[in-house]
């Protein structure tokens, strides 16, 4: 087993709102290994996004709080990092790609002002090498006539050339590691079949270990060899990708892969749809965060909230119903 | 099951929208938005509508509304003429056909409570005396899994699942027979998709709806279709059964677009071959000539840039608008 690179432990983040507190990612931990491409998984509000963030020292305070945890990158924590010490880390040694294109990038400056800054910043290029490097950087993320374009605002470039632009941008620096936000969410699937590619390509290239948070089963499935489900702020399951397809051992994550139709394989009856919707979280729950919801509801899951219990190799759940002997009420 | 009469016929069905300039609004262009698409939907079947966005979809949804006026064409419902209605006549007909909107926070008046928005309609169409509103209101939130209670709200207490609901519920107000869900639950998240989906087709086996299902989610126009209709760049590009064309896909567009959606298994994911389409959709405002799809298709031919593709019947209810197919 390689190293872990990143080691978040114990993470918990709240967000102070006009309606109270609210509890967005409540303890969270996770170890992103060198190399590898590790999927989040979660609907909008589970707290994937407020994870990444927290880590990135990108949260902004207030309203919101860090109240616990660690995140070990290269012996040094994240969360007690000074702004000017994180600041050499983020978009240095971690790189960082967001769902929408347009808002990432600076519609007033050229995209060769705003590749070669990085550049100039974190690893002290001249403007002559950084527009070089800059040019050789869209080259590499299938951007045609990258010198040319260097002088071009990001509104010249459609959504998915944006995109490509943004992944050139995080990995100006080589970065050990990539986060990715939901980053082909507001492109077309053929344009995103594009993205995925390249970022498959790339990776192999450099090396480097990802984290690809997204909604979308499907992209997960293709893309990354381990992946963690969250839900209610909590991560409730955790596998290698095909184990967790195969063995789906939450009733959240059995619910989320009963709920989507295939556009291959035999076709199939009414979807198992998850009943309800998700928690508001203006409580930390003491219970099951989707006990409200669950088919495999008991009394126990309202008393106490299950903790991640191994269920096979590297295969981690927390729920305390066993979903493989009993079926759903 | 499905009777096979024709309830609604798109016949060239084209709308172009105009590019003005100066200050004496002179047309330099036209956005061709929808270029030409004829399609017919049977009684009680569903037809699914899918595309990339900017490709006309929803467009072609407005357009056999005529809550946009089609620039040139005929909608025939239920052998009715649309494109020659107006007034009275044209809402009168409105009854019968009505719409789902893709975000249910935009398509909700905030101002008005549940209760009067799914009320509205009926009194419009003064279909039920003031009295009798309550309890159909009531009916017909009942019917979509809300609470009748739910009438004195506004819409804001709701989750996105819920709004689209009460969406739902305001479209089936009046019985009608047709219903254009214009990407109804992409703004939803997964797991309550499936919920949205389910409903619909509980109420359109409960009332023999017809549908028009526009979405640009593969897998689900996969699951809800009987037939599917694949748009590109303002034309229909392929329309054929929902089972032919997920296994037998011909235009190279529809078999590009098929093999680029990602599927949630990763043992098939990993054995899967893909055919990546290069560059971007072009302007509609100025098409390629020919072929729309021929400066992306990986097997154009020179006739492709000089001939616009006729859209014909290949095999018994297969169509495909491409010179290369035989």
């Amino acid at each position: 087993m390689s190293e872990l690179l990143l080691d978040v432990h114990g993470l918990e983040t709240t967000f102070k709102t006009s309606e109270g507190v609210v509890y967005a990612v409540n303890g969270v931990s996770f170890g992103l290994k060198e190399g590898e491409t590790l999927g989040v998984v979660g609907e909008s509000g589970c707290g994937k996004s407020v994870t990444m963030l927290s880590i990135l020292g990108l949260i902004p305070s207030p309203p919101g709080k860090i109240v616990a945890g660690s995140a070990k990158f290269f012996d040094h924590d994240l969360l007690k990092m000074s702004s000017a010490e994180i600041r050499a880390v983020r978009g240095a040694q971690i790189g960082m790609v967001f769902q929408d294109p347009m808002t990432s990038l600076n519609p007033v400056l050229t995209v060769g002002r705003q590749l070669q800054e990085p550049l100039m910043l974190h690893l002290g290029m001249t403007k002559k090498q950084a527009e070089d490097r800059a040019a050789e950087l869209l080259a590499m993320v299938g951007i045609p006539n990258a010198k040319d374009r260097l002088s071009d605002y990001p509104h010249q470039f459609s959504g998915g050339m944006r995109q490509r632009v943004m992944i050139a941008m995080a990995l100006s620096c080589s970065p050990q590691v990539l986060i990715a936000d939901e980053p082909t969410t507001a492109l077309d699937v053929t344009i995103q079949a594009q993205i995925t590619d390249l970022v498959k390509r790339l990776r192999s290239e450099l090396g480097m270990a990802m984290i690809w948070i997204t909604h979308d089963l499907g992209v997960v499935a293709g893309l990354a060899q381990r992946v963690i489900v969250m839900y209610g702020g909590f991560i409730i399951e955790e596998a290698p990708v095909n184990e967790l397809y195969a063995n789906p051992s939450h009733p959240y994550t059995i619910g989320l892969i009963g709920s989507l139709p295939r556009v291959d394989g035999a076709e199939q009856g009414r979807l198992t749809a998850i009943d309800g919707v998700p928690p508001m979280l203006f409580e930390k729950p003491n219970h099951c965060p989707f006990a409200p919801r669950c088919k495999w509801v008991m009394e126990r899951c309202w008393n106490e909230n299950p903790v991640l219990e191994t269920v096979a190799p590297e295969h981690r759940v927390a729920c305390w119903a066993d979903v493989k002997k009993e079926g759903p009420h | 099951m499905v009777d096979n009469h024709v309830l609604l016929r798109v016949d060239n069905l084209v709308k172009h929208f105009p590019i003005v300039r100066g200050i004496f609004q002179k047309q330099v262009g036209a956005v061709r938005a929808v270029d030409g698409v004829s399609f017919e939907v049977k009684r009680g079947e569903t037809l699914g509508l899918v595309g990339e966005s900017g490709c006309g979809k929803s467009t072609t949804g407005r357009a056999i509304l005529q809550l946009y006026r089609p620039t040139s064409g005929n909608v025939y419902f239920d052998g009715t003429d649309l494109t020659k209605l107006k007034g009275e006549d044209l809402r009168k007909t409105r009854r019968k056909m009505q719409m789902i909107f893709q975000d249910p926070y935009a398509s909700l008046n905030p101002r008005m409570k549940v209760g009067d928005i799914v009320r509205e309609p009926l009194l419009i169409h003064n279909v039920v005396t003031e009295a009798e509103a309550n309890a159909r209101v009531a009916q017909l939130l009942e019917l979509v899994r809300l609470n009748p209670a739910f009438a004195a709200r506004y819409p804001h207490e709701f989750s996105g699942g819920q709004r689209q609901r009460i969406g739902i519920a305001r479209a089936l107000a009046l019985q009608p027979s047709f219903i254009v869900c214009d990407e109804p639950i992409s703004a939803l998240d997964v797991s309550i998709q499936a919920q949205v989906v389910n409903l619909l087709e509980e109420l359109q086996e409960q009332f023999n709806l017809t549908y028009l299902f526009i979405a640009h989610d593969l897998s689900m126009v996969r699951h809800i279709s009987d037939r599917v209709a694949v748009m590109y760049l303002g034309v229909v590009v392929e329309l054929t059964t929902r089972n032919e064309l997920y296994s037998n896909p011909l235009h190279p567009y529809a078999q590009a677009l098929l093999s680029a959606v990602p599927i949630p298994d990763p043992v098939a994911e990993a054995t899967r071959k893909r055919t990546i389409l290069v560059g971007d959709v072009p302007s509609p405002a100025n098409p390629p000539s020919g072929c729309r799809f021929r400066t992306r298709c990986p097997i154009a031919e020179a006739i492709c840039a000089e001939r616009r593709p006729e859209f014909r019947e290949v095999k018994p209810g297969h169509f495909v608008a491409c010179h290369l197919v035989s």
